[in-house]
């Protein structure tokens, strides 16, 4: 298993380095595409064979679709932001950038080391599905009802929005 | 020699092997297969039409298929100026593979000889294949650098994402009645007969002949066509209005394919179909011949599927989002409410 998980890690960390460092945004998309790809290989090493397919439905087939939806209709190919703008977006980088490698030096400084090893994969003993609906169903139930409604708020937000404004009576449109 | 044979013993390695070879095994029997799946499609469409379909190259045609593919191999191959020409080689790729990687879990079978794998989420496997189906036609579209191809690749993901909800919503009631996602348990779920309540009547135990899975029935036929890019819903490359949709850019064996691929999507649907509602390999007669009820159903099923594209009309567009977001999501969000109370009912009555 040790190969499979460096192989899957290794394709993971480039492909997500790739998203961040490509220049035609198309490209980022599917490279994302590809590293949502390799997690959900190293969720199938865990034996999570459920969390590893939703991970391919949800992420690669559905919201990614969306995404390069988005992409393709905006034809984000030229930068049209001005100068005052990239210096601002550029001096943000920069902090969270230093920030981010302060906290990466500070978790390095720790020492690390295996726990113990768990006798039986957590789901395993039940079946994948079984398990993740049974959490999901009891324990973290009040979570998923809340999500639920969320979701349910920006749908419908997103169509009152794509609607747009009703002429009022009297008022020609 | 030795070495070999040790390694033969490990247990992970004989299954990888046997997976392979069934794998190398499919791959080459799906290729004929699809060619004279094309030769049936024009066979049937031309009798539908009061021709006679090809019957030039060979006797009754029946060597039009590998006339075609060698046509197809000589084309020249034609790249636009300004394609990406990265993501234009590697959609048609994508078009083909998710069908080879679902074949991995249907069973063709009894098993283990006619099952390559049984994975416990098998279902899924076919669903996340289904969903990465769309990124060749998105971005072959998008590639090419085409108005008209753009145009068919919007649509078709459009399209694409409607349809498998509701046609991953009308395998939960399936999946209610089996306990699992795995297409084995599924399959075995639909074994033997039953007695129609109250008579004498036996039904085979396949899911169709169960009064709450005949609308899931309907509703994952007709997301399939959807997810084939079929007629009446084969709007990504509606010729009258954009020229071939996603391939119009397309030449030689990089659109065939494109072409491999949709008829490979047909085959693994029309598979999954038999698998989930069809009970699968089950049929009268010893438990060998399920190879042969398999391939029957399966060739009936697709026969339906050649039939109904040459019969009906293809649907505009916005009667397309319609149907698919007002009438097929909500009756399959109700039938599995009905399912599921049924069957927890009949459990604990």
């Amino acid at each position: 298993m040790a190969p499979l998980f460096l192989g899957f890690g290794a394709l993971l960390v480039a492909t997500a380095a790739m998203v961040v460092l490509h220049r035609n945004p198309v490209t980022s998309a599917l490279f994302l595409v590809l590293s949502f790809c390799s997690l959900a290989g190293i969720y199938l090493l865990l034996q999570a064979e459920f969390i590893g397919l939703v991970q391919i439905i949800v992420y690669a087939g559905a919201i990614m679709v969306l995404f390069l939806f988005v992409i393709m209709y905006l034809n984000l190919q030229h930068d049209v932001e001005h100068g005052a703008h990239i210096a601002l977006r550029r001096g943000i980088g920069w902090m969270v950038g230093a920030l981010l490698l302060l906290f990466a030096a500070l978790l390095m400084k720790r020492g690390w080391a295996p726990g113990p090893e768990a006798s039986v994969m957590p789901g395993q003993a039940r079946g994948n599905a079984a398990a993740v609906g049974l959490a999901l169903y009891t324990r973290f139930l009040f979570p998923f009802e809340v999500t639920s409604m969320l979701l349910l708020v920006a749908m419908v937000g997103a169509i009152v929005m794509t609607r747009g404004r009703r002429p009022a009576a009297g008022e020609t449109p | 020699m030795t070495t070999l044979t040790a390694l033969w013993a490990n247990e992970a390695v004989q299954v990888t092997a046997w997976a392979a070879l069934k794998l190398a095994l499919i791959l080459g029997i799906m290729l004929g297969a699809v060619s004279y799946l094309i030769y049936a499609e024009r066979k049937i469409c031309g009798h539908i039409q009061a021709r006679t379909g090809p019957n030039r190259v060979g006797p009754f045609g029946l060597l039009q298929p590998i006339a075609d593919v060698g046509k197809l191999l000589l084309k020249e191959e034609f790249i636009p100026e300004s394609a990406n020409k990265v993501v234009f080689h590697i959609a048609p790729m994508l078009a083909v593979f998710p069908a080879i990687v679902t074949f991995s879990v249907i069973p063709m079978g009894p098993p283990p000889m006619f099952v390559v794998t049984d994975v416990n989420v098998g279902l899924l496997v076919f669903l996340a294949m289904s969903s990465l189906g769309v990124y060749a036609i998105t971005l072959g579209g998008w590639a090419s650098n085409n108005k008209y191809a753009l145009l068919g690749g919007l649509r078709s993901s459009a399209q694409m994402i409607s349809y498998e909800l509701a046609m991953g919503l009308s395998t939960i009631p399936v999946i209610l009645r089996a306990g699992s996602l795995s297409l084995n348990h599924i399959v075995d779920s639909q074994a033997g007969t039953y007695l129609i309540p109250g008579t004498h009547v036996p039904l085979p135990g396949w899911g169709i002949f169960h009064w709450y899975l005949v609308l899931p029935f309907a509703i994952f036929v007709i997301t399939s066509f959807a997810e084939t890019n079929r007629a009446p819903f084969d709007l990504p490359e509606a010729e009258g209005e954009l020229v071939a949709g996603f391939h119009t850019e397309y030449s030689s064996m990089k659109w065939a394919l494109f072409f491999l691929g949709e008829y490979m999507n047909m085959i693994v649907i029309c598979s999954i179909t038999v698998t989930l509602f069809l009970g699968g390999w089950h049929g009268p007669g010893p438990e060998i011949l399920g190879i042969v009820w398999y391939l029957a159903k399966l060739g009936a099923l697709l026969f339906f599927f050649i039939w109904v594209r040459w019969t009906f009309p293809r649907l505009r567009y916005d009667q397309l989002m319609a149907f698919g977001w007002k009438v097929l999501l909500p009756a399959s969000i109700v039938n599995v409410l009905i399912a599921a109370v049924w069957i927890y009912w009949r459990a604990n009555a």
